[in-house]
């Protein structure tokens, strides 16, 4: 039962954009379409599992006072490889999230995590905690990246669902504020 | 000219949380008093420009000559964290009720994705070591504006009726929104 807790407490109840909002600026920046969003999710679901196994594994070795370095030593090194990854594999999304793929080293929900809960818990749990809190971060993401296609370009993952004028204003960066503000609202409407 | 393009482009055309989304995190968090916004967008001006001129100077110097400049985000990363450190020490000693009011937020200057970005732009940019600096100084100055605009707004927003449900990062949010349709307008200054 906690084993499943653990999983699915990132998907809704503690989602790290609709809840606990953190790592806002590649949620907004990233997410002008449903693709984007999702890559970026994806990137960051990776970077999370990783980090957070590893400083599971090494957590009881690092003296407390120089915890923090260490645990951005280790994200920086797995946001390297998808770096490197995605410049190998994926080079339209690569050029499209540009900045924001090393950026995910100070993403705040990857080191929250390390702090909160992977160097207290085993590597198992600390999997299946990076498993649900990357999802939920991935799902807020192609949410809101499918809302501001859907609004700002009439189409969702490169779909045309509506045609004529769109509100072009939501895929600029005015839109991803005023978007996230309302989907906000209405998470925290449904949740209660 | 060439130098106040820069500064322009910088504070106003691309400011860099507004149409960046860089350093969002301490815009939301800080921003609901002035004076507390203007202790963080001195503090993070202060470390971005550091960061940009030690950056800059390992990648051309050590990085580059040793082929090893996919080590970048490893070493920019360390090498802020270490000044923000340095930072809050010199801070702690020289003005304690500013060291306090900015508490829990110091560290986080680390994970402030605003100091590391300018840090990648310079070099992205091909910048100058005088360019990187003037564009890193007014890319702080452009947070500061936004984040003292926004402590504005809110200190006056206490007082207003809003929804329930569009109560703190809803509205926060909304309000940046507007502000970001604001500085739209600043867009055709520079080409």
């Amino acid at each position: 039962m906690s084993r499943l807790n653990n999983l699915t407490r990132g998907l809704i109840h503690e989602n790290p954009i609709f809840v606990i909002v953190l790592g806002m600026c590649p949620t907004l920046a990233t997410t002008s379409s449903a693709l984007n969003g999702l890559g970026m999710g994806m990137a960051t679901l990776f970077v999370l599992m990783g980090s957070n196994v590893v400083i599971s594994l090494i957590a009881r070795f690092i003296p407390d006072k120089v915890r923090i370095p260490s645990y951005i030593v280790v994200i920086a090194t797995f946001v390297t490889i998808i770096d490197l990854l995605m410049q190998a594999y994926t080079q339209s999304l690569y050029e499209t999230l540009g900045l924001f793929i090393p950026l995910i080293v100070v993403n705040c929900i990857v080191l929250g995590r390390a702090e909160a809960f992977a160097n207290k818990n085993g590597a198992f749990d600390s999997l299946l905690d990076a498993l649900g809190m990357g999802l939920g971060f991935t799902l807020a993401l192609t949410l809101l990246g499918a809302v501001r296609e859907l609004l700002g370009a009439g189409s969702v993952f490169g779909l045309q669902l509506v045609q004529g004028d769109a509100i072009l204003v939501f895929v600029l960066a005015p839109g991803a504020f005023i978007a996230l503000a309302y989907l906000i609202a209405i998470f925290n409407r449904i949740k209660r | 000219m060439e130098y106040l393009l820069i500064v322009i482009a910088a504070i106003f055309v691309n400011n860099v949380v507004l149409s960046q989304f860089l350093g969002i995190c301490p815009f939301l968090g800080v921003s609901s008093k002035i004076s507390t916004s203007i202790g963080m967008s001195g503090a993070v001006a202060f470390v971005m420009v550091l960061a940009t001129i030690v950056t800059f100077l390992l990648q051309h110097y050590v990085l580059v000559p040793l082929g090893i400049d996919f080590m970048q985000t490893i070493v920019f990363i360390l090498v802020i964290a270490s000044l923000v450190q340095m930072v809050e020490i010199v801070l702690k000693k020289v003005s304690p009720p500013l060291y306090q009011a900015l508490g829990v937020f110091l560290p986080l200057i680390t994970t402030n994705c605003a100091v590391l970005g300018v840090a990648i732009m310079v070099i992205k940019k091909e910048f100058g070591l005088l360019e990187g600096v003037v564009y890193s100084f007014s890319t702080a100055i452009g947070f500061g504006l936004a984040m003292v605009i926004m402590a504005g707004i809110r200190e006056q927003m206490e007082l207003a009726d809003i929804p329930k449900g569009m109560r703190g990062t809803p509205i926060t949010l909304l309000t940046a929104g507007i502000l970001a349709l604001a500085f739209m307008g600043f867009a055709g200054l520079v080409k």
